[in-house]
Formats: structure tokens, sequence, C-alpha cells
């Protein structure tokens, strides 16, 4: 009983906190790998936020079963969240690509670094 | 107890991805990561993502991140420095959020608004109007085909963005750079 | 003393990619590879057409298609992969899917549907509608494996080898 309390809320709580981390991932590391790291699991935790709202108590995954009455869950967030991972794939592979062509230029990829070359240039 | 368990793994896993310092490491625990957000929607009953997450996540992501690191061989500095500001924007926000989901509607009831409006219709005509027994499917490529449309052409630019910054134009001069980067640089 | 200083040199030549890693020592790994990737590129084919009744579908059949050229080139090198899935085939790919999804909108158009309306294609709108998915997953599918496999050539790519 009390889980089933907590469970009304605990995905989101989880989502928040997967959403913090992808955050201080993103402003506080200088890697630049490390902060792309972090965009994919502050995108992940949106994915769990959408998800969480699909699933429906006794709902069974959303085929259909033609011979038998079920209740199924919401298809919805699904096929946005579905399509959202392959989007975001291709956002961190560009990422990534600029991220060389960076290496390129500065032969490093630490972010304080190249802002003190840059200033160095100026 | 396993839905508490399963969020519960993947939170220990994000922290561990963020404050490991080893690079290396770092992916691979990432890619373990994607593994256990693959068993929660399984557990949340979404199938096709779990299939798309275990493919993507856990395989092509890594890879492409290994490649990278292979060629930047990056490391990261061996002593952090701690962010104070970071830490606080990330609190503060996290509050907030907290706060808010009080107001968010409780999850596994099926009254939610999100299951409420259109989607009665999409699970009682599906099969009837596409001949399609995954309703996912049938959603994804007939009735919101043009987001579909517009979420295909999203990953071929992004194909087309990696030609454009990192191949080289044929009988360019060897250190001339990749075709794109003067425009970035511009 | 000799053979270490020419397995040192060796694997400095290997670091600096100059050297292909001798036939012999990867014959596990090419052998089972080219076992595998038949049965892999058809759990992808499977996928895709597999989409309409269980859980599947263009874009999780597209990367695994995908990832079954990844492993060849993971395996054999780029040159030996290029060769294969030659550079010109993989950009026309990756737009090819677009287009497929694209005219397939575009012909309900003049049998009286309106764009992405696959109900039209055919008299009885239901097939109409199932076969307009059909061909909508495959053109997803191209798209999506011909992109993965373009990203990963791109930044695996050495930069003497081009």
């Amino acid at each position: 009983m009390m889980i089933e309390l907590l469970l009304t809320k605990y995905n989101y709580w989880v989502c928040i906190v997967l959403m913090m981390i992808g955050l201080y991932a993103m402003m506080a590391k200088d890697n630049l790998i490390k902060k792309v790291i972090g965009l994919n699991i502050f995108q992940s935790a949106v994915l769990l936020f959408f998800i969480s709202m699909s699933k429906i108590e006794g709902g069974t995954a959303p085929i259909l079963m033609l011979n038998q009455q079920a209740l199924y869950d919401n298809p919805l967030p699904q096929v946005l969240m579905l399509t959202a991972i392959v989007v975001g794939v291709s956002v961190t592979a560009v990422a990534l690509a600029i991220i060389m062509l960076i290496y390129k230029a500065y032969g490093t990829v630490e972010e304080n670094l190249i802002l003190e070359m840059n200033k160095r240039n100026e | 107890m396993i839905d508490i368990a399963i969020p519960l793994f993947l939170v220990i896993c994000g922290i561990a991805v963020v404050f490991v310092r080893d690079l290396f490491g770092s992916i691979m625990i990432f890619s373990v990561y994607s593994l256990v957000m693959a068993i929660e929607w399984v557990r949340l009953n979404a199938v096709d993502v779990a299939i798309t997450e275990a493919s993507v996540g856990a395989g092509i992501s890594t890879v492409l991140f290994l490649a990278v690191l292979g060629k930047t061989r990056s490391r990261e500095a061996p002593k952090g420095r701690f962010n104070p500001g970071a830490m606080i924007i990330t609190v503060c926000l996290g509050a907030i959020l907290l706060y808010g989901t009080a107001d968010l509607p409780a999850l596994r009831d099926p009254n939610i608004p999100p299951s409420a409006h259109v989607v009665p219709e999409y699970i009682s005509n599906a099969y009837k109007e596409t001949g399609v027994t995954n309703v996912v499917t049938a959603v994804l490529a007939s009735y919101r085909g043009y987001d579909t449309l517009g979420e295909v052409t999203v990953v071929s630019t992004a194909g087309l963005c990696a030609i454009m910054l990192l191949r080289r134009v044929a009988g360019d001069a060897k250190d001339s750079g990749p075709a794109g980067w003067e425009g970035l640089r511009k | 003393m000799n053979g270490k200083a020419a397995e040192k040199h060796r694997h400095e030549a290997l670091a600096a990619g100059h050297e292909e890693l001798p036939r012999h020592r990867h014959v596990i790994g090419r052998t089972v590879t080219k076992i595998l990737i038949p049965f892999i590129q058809l759990f992808g084919l499977y996928v895709i057409a597999h989409g309409e009744l269980g859980p599947g579908g263009g874009f999780q059949g597209g990367v695994i298609l995908g990832v079954s050229v990844m492993l060849y080139i993971l395996v054999f090198g780029l040159k030996e992969g290029s060769r294969r899935v030659t550079t010109n085939a993989r950009d026309l790919l990756v737009s090819a899917g677009v287009l497929i999804f694209g005219v397939i909108g575009l012909l309900s158009l003049p049998l009286g549907g309106k764009y992405l309306q696959y109900g039209a294609l055919l008299d009885d709108p239901r097939m109409g509608n199932h076969l307009g998915i059909m061909g909508v997953e495959i053109g997803i599918g191209i798209t999506v494996a011909a992109v993965m496999i373009t990203l990963f050539c791109e930044i695996v790519r050495r930069d003497d080898d081009d």
C-alpha cells in the first residue's frame, strides 16, 4: 500500500534527479565529451518523464490482442519518445563531429584551456 | 519493488557517469545506464522504445563516443574543480521542479489527462482503419505521419551535417581542413 | 631482445596507423563476423517488416541494419568497408529514404486523398493504409541505416587515408 502510494509520484522525482545530474554535468564539467554525455542524461530524463505518463495500472503493451479484451497503455508518449531517441543520437553525433573539429583546431577538448587560448590570441 | 529499484539504479549510474574521471570508464557506465533504461522501458510496457534504446543508446551512442575518445585521446584533468554556481542553479531548479510535482497528476491512474482525449480513439480504431495491430506503428506512420516525416528529415540532416563537417573535398590540399570548416569559423 | 624490439616497432606503427593488423591476428573476429553479419541483417529486415504486428519498425530495424555494416567496418577496416558500401551509395541512401516517404505521401494526392493519407492508395482504405505504413517504414529504415553508417564512417575516418 505504501509502495503503491509512493509509485504515484516516484518516477517524477527520479527524472527530476536525473535532470539535475545532466544539467550539472553540462554546466560544471570542462571536458566537452563529458558535456555531451550530460546532454544525453538530460534527454533520457525527459524521455522517462513522458513514458512514465503512458503507463496505466493493469495495462498491457499497446499491441492489440484481437480475440480478447484488454486495457492498453497509452501509445502516444511512446511514439513521440521513440522518434526523440533517434533524433537525440543524431544531435549527439553532430555535437561529437564539432568536438572533433575543435580538437583539430585547438589540440584539446577542455573548455577552460580553449577559452584561455582564445584570450591569448586576442 | 523492482519499480523502485530500477530508477534508483539509474540515478546511481547517472551520478557515477558524471563523477568518474576516467572518460573511458564514464562512457562504459553510460552504456550500462542506457541498458538499464531499456529495462525500465520494458517495465513501463514501452516495448518499441526499449528496442530503440537498446540499439541506439547502448549501441550506436557508445560506439560514437568511443570513436571520438580514441581520436582526441582526451583525458579529464585529474582534479576537477567544484563549481558552486552550477550546483546552486541545479539545486534551485530541482527544488522548484520537485515543488511542481505536487500538482502533476498521479501516475498509473487510467483517467489522467495524457490518456484521455485522442488516445482511446487511436486504440479502438487502429486495427479497423489501418489493419495494423501495433498501435505505436499505426500512430507513428499513419495518424502522425507529418511528425515522423519531420523526424526523418532531421535524422537525414544530421547525416548531411556530418558529411559537411568532417569530409574533405576531393582535390583539396592536405592541410586545408574539411569542407565545412571555413563556414564554421566565420 | 630483437623480437621485443620488433614487437614494439610494430605497435608503434599500429598506433600511428601505418600498418594494417596482420591477417592471422584477426582470424577469429573475421570468421565470426562473416558468419554473423547475414543474420544481423536478416534480423534488421525482420524488425522493419514486423513493425506492424509486434514491437519494431523502421527506426529500430534501420539502426540494426546500420550496425551490421558498422561491425564489418570495425573488423575489416574502413577501406574494405567502403568498397562494399561505397561513399556515393551512402550519400544517395541518406536522402533516398526521405524521398520515398515524401513520394508515398504525394501519391495519395492524385488519387483523391490528402497529403500522407494512405487510405486513398487502394480501393479498400484499410489495405491502402497498411500498404502506406509498410512503404513509409521501409523509407525510414533506409534513411536511418544510411545515416548511422555515414556518421560512423565520417567519425572514424583517419586523416591520412582519404
